[in-house]
């Protein structure tokens, strides 16, 4: 069986390799390389609980098999140091909410907090630590992964014009579908790169704010990503000066020494997301389109993936939703 | 009847499309709240290329008045410009209007407000301005030529409820022909129910609703608290005596002494 994925976003590569690893003979069309996708911006927090603060329960059951979807395939990748929620003083309310909407964590003390982040000793007196999840680099995991796949025989083609000659095709084209799919819709996320030897962080830091919730998720190299806005749009014009500011104040917020870093990326992604938020598969003949992965690409795309190989294998099968 | 511009609404809550899980919680709350009025916010990016934007799109199927607003806006000129927008993408003459002084309360700028209600008076907008529950600064927006208010209670999204309820009264009693409309700080249904029982006409939610555990439960309860702070007014409520009455005739009863 001859399959062709288009898409080289977490969603296409992920089910590349699930079908190849079922043995299959697969294709991957990709027109503009990796760099083009919204997963090439994304945090790469594998955070079902924290994520799970307002979104539906069977959620965290299957954000907790990505996890272990990634640890199984990359396991040189993954970081399983947990996360850490703060807030500033003045929103320890935040706190508290945060902790009543969400399950897998405990109060952390301020001595505690100092315990896990040396660097950021004195400077948080509460904070909620969610021991069970991970986070990797999202753009070094791609890259593995595509190497995984030539290695296991794929080919990665530039044109999609042979559609003719597979038995099934898989679009996981995102937001490209966005013209084509009306019940999509796009929702801007902004993230800014910053290298600095003064900061050291074990793991991706959470701060709550009733207005700007932001992330900083700590890479190879004293490489910190900063992410993300939520902005209901589609437009990828570069990053706004209002966002840049968010994004400043939440690492100056973190620690001041973030203020002697080097700004060395900003990056705009369009994430592609349905009505409720949640990603779907849909079949059209031999084709399935898998999409609206919305914030939870790296999370949620083994479970995708794993139902297309299901339907793949087994054929006869409607559309699915989540 | 609430009319509002000349529209007649009916329901007293008027709710706001940020920070929901979901759209489609989103659309689901305004549904089973049966409100009939939603703002939604348009940020100058977003503006950029709003046509074709999927979220507005999906306001436009609610089946209710869409109430655009300039959120975010701390200048006369910007506010001026986002509402220009927001009439062309939603075909509204409506507009919240919202100019901030302070980021930090998020008060708003009243002279600035003053200013930008004149001048978008002048090319036809119909305003509803996010004011203080100060009197004078009322006075001015209806001189330039608001037919509706929208004071806060509290600052937004705080959840305090009503802090001054004397300023509310005030306001009434100022401004009785004047549709009123608490526009910010409410946090929880009774807090809705209180300000309806002041005889304010109609209240707008965003955060409390959309930030609860169930935002569809909880616009459900605010329209119901809605309902009977509005009753309770109409009704006439009693004040508040210092001395018991009983509810039942005491003449002719015997007296007991217990031992």
């Amino acid at each position: 069986m001859k399959i062709l994925v288009k898409g080289v976003g977490v969603g296409g590569l992920t089910v590349a390799y699930e079908l190849l690893s079922h043995g299959l003979d697969v294709t991957v069309a990709c027109p503009e390389g990796l760099a083009g996708s919204a997963s090439w911006c994304a945090g790469g927090m594998l955070a079902p609980y924290c994520e799970g603060e307002h979104a539906p329960k069977i959620f965290e059951k299957l954000g907790l098999y990505g996890i272990q979807w990634w640890n199984n395939v990359l396991p040189e990748d993954v970081v399983r140091h947990g996360t850490l929620v703060l807030a500033p003083r003045r929103a320890h309310f935040e706190l508290d909410r945060f902790a009543a909407r969400t399950k897998g964590h405990s109060m952390l003390s301020a001595d505690e907090i100092a315990t896990l982040e040396p660097d950021l000793a004195g400077r948080f007196q509460r904070g909620l630590f969610f021991i069970s999840e991970a986070h990797f680099d999202p753009r070094q995991a791609l890259e593995r992964l595509m190497i995984r796949l030539k290695q296991g025989g794929v080919s990665f083609i530039v044109s999609t014009e042979q559609e003719v000659l597979y038995d099934f095709v898989i679009d996981a084209t995102g937001s490209s579908r966005l013209p084509l799919d009306r019940n999509l819709r796009g929702v801007r996320g902004e993230m800014l790169l910053i290298r600095t030897k003064d900061v050291h962080l074990s793991r991706p830091v959470r701060l709550l704010h009733p207005r700007i919730p932001l992330y900083v998720v700590p890479r190879k190299e004293n490489i910190f990503m900063i992410g993300a806005t939520m902005i209901e749009s589609h437009n990828n014009r570069l990053m706004s000066v209002r966002s840049m500011m968010e994004f400043l104040n939440a690492a100056y917020a973190l620690h001041p020494a973030f203020s002697e870093a080097e700004i060395i990326e900003t990056g705009v992604g369009i994430r592609p997301a349905y009505a409720n938020n949640f990603p779907r598969i849909e079949r059209k003949q031999k084709f399935f389109f898998v999409n609206g992965f919305y914030r939870h690409g790296y999370l949620l795309a083994p479970e995708m993936a794993r139902r297309i190989a299901h339907l793949v294998l087994h054929a006869e099968s409607e559309n699915e939703e989540l | 009847m609430l009319r509002l511009y000349g529209q007649v609404i009916s329901s007293r809550l008027l709710l706001g499309t940020a920070q929901y899980p979901s759209p489609a919680i989103l659309e689901e709350a305004v549904r089973c709240s049966a409100s009939n009025v939603i703002t939604v916010s348009l940020r100058r990016e977003t503006a950029g290329c709003a046509e074709g934007n999927r979220f507005y799109e999906l306001m436009k199927r609610f089946r209710t008045y869409v109430l655009p607003n300039t959120a975010g806006c701390s200048s006369v000129k910007e506010a001026v410009l986002t509402a220009e927008l927001a009439r062309d993408l939603f075909k509204t003459n409506w507009i919240k209007l919202e100019v901030i002084g302070n980021q930090d309360t998020l008060q708003p700028d009243v002279f600035a407000l003053v200013d930008a209600t004149k001048i978008l008076i002048e090319k036809g907008f119909e305003v509803f301005p996010y004011t203080t529950d100060d009197l004078s600064v009322a006075s001015k927006l209806i001189e330039v030529g608001c037919k509706v208010l929208m004071p806060l209670c509290a600052p937004i999204g705080s959840a305090q409820g009503p802090r001054d309820t004397g300023c509310l009264r005030a306001m009434r009693a100022s401004f009785p022909d004047i549709p009123l409309i608490v526009d910010a700080g409410v946090g929880r249904p009774s807090h809705a129910a209180m300000i309806m029982e002041l005889g304010f006409d109609a209240i707008l939610l965003n955060t409390a609703v959309a930030k609860a555990e169930d935002p569809v439960k909880m616009a459900k309860a605010f329209a119901q608290a809605i309902d009977a702070g509005r009753l309770g007014f109409q009704a006439g409520l009693l004040e508040p005596r210092d001395i018991a009455v009983s509810s039942t005739p005491v003449i002719g009863q015997a007296v007991f002494y217990e031992a």
